[in-house]
């Protein structure tokens, strides 16, 4: 790890300031234009979602190592209603709210790792890593 | 809360988005582009998205939903400039943009509205 900081999801500009964070990162961890624009994009599902089902949360951005390749992670949290069934929320379509359901499964397939844990009364954490080509 | 400026250019309605969208303005967007196409009467609209970076669900739902609108209102919407790095995180979000014209620039998408205006015309003078 070489670098890191933690951004507060309270609002609706905090959605676009994540994004501007994360870019920033993703480019600063090397990743090519593609791989900035799908990290970001699932930093923009996984942040909105953390605003609207749990009424706000945090992301912590980090640059990473593994040998000789960096890469970015983002670790989403939040101590909201936390999610009942994961496997259930991470279906293509499945929503509780009006969205479309692609969010996080959307996110999933976007970045190269992700891990979710949640459960029911406590909150949701959400763990994405995209590592450069 | 940023609001996007919607242009008249003759019977074209112009939004070119410059801005990172928050939610609420891409909502205040919708509304405004509905009130405009009734009040010019405009057939088409062009929404240039060049200078935008990421498209998620709730922005690329958004212009779904105003391809909808605008077609019920009579007026086409077409998008331009998409980067290629959002069409392929679109594509792998999972998100299709169903209903929604697109062309590569701001050019092919008003030559896009004059044709679909000339095959309407064709079928239905007025
Ligand atoms: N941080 C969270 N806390 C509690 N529930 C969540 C959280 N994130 C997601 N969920 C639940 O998982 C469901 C699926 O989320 P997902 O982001 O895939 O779709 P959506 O937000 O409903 O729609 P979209 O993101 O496509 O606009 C949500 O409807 C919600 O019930
Ligand atoms: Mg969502």
């Amino acid at each position: 790890m070489t670098s890191s900081g933690e951004l507060p999801i309270n609002g609706n500009g905090d959605v676009v300031l994540v994004r501007q964070e994360v870019r920033a990162a993703a480019l600063e961890a090397g990743l090519s234009l593609v791989d900035q624009t799908k990290i970001v994009t699932a930093a923009s599902e996984l942040a909105r979602n953390a605003l609207v089902y749990a009424g706000g949360g945090r992301v912590r951005i980090e640059i990473v190592r593994n040998g000789v390749r960096a890469g970015l992670r983002l670790t989403f949290s939040d101590d909201g209603p936390g999610i009942p069934d994961i496997e259930q929320a991470l279906v293509d379509g499945w929503t509780t709210g009006n969205g479309l359901g692609l969010g996080l499964s959307g996110s999933r397939r976007l970045v190269d790792e992700f891990d979710l844990r949640s459960a029911p009364g406590e909150g949701t954490l959400i763990t994405v890593t995209k590592w450069a080509r | 809360m940023d609001r996007v400026p919607v242009l008249k250019l003759g019977d074209i309605l112009i939004v070119s988005i410059q801005i990172d969208l928050q939610d609420q303005s891409v909502l205040a967007l919708q509304e405004d582009l509905a009130d405009k196409v009734v009040q010019t009467g405009a057939r088409g609209v062009i929404i240039d998205i060049t200078a935008v970076e990421i498209i998620d669900s709730f922005i690329g739902r958004m212009l779904s939903t105003i391809a909808s609108i605008t077609r019920l209102l009579d007026a086409e919407t077409v998008v331009v400039g998409m980067r290629p790095a959002v069409a392929i995180t679109l594509v792998e979000l999972g998100l299709s943009l169903g209903g929604v014209r697109t062309a590569l620039n701001l050019e092919k998408g008003v030559a896009l509205l004059n044709h679909l205006d000339g095959a309407r015309l064709a079928v239905a003078p007025r």
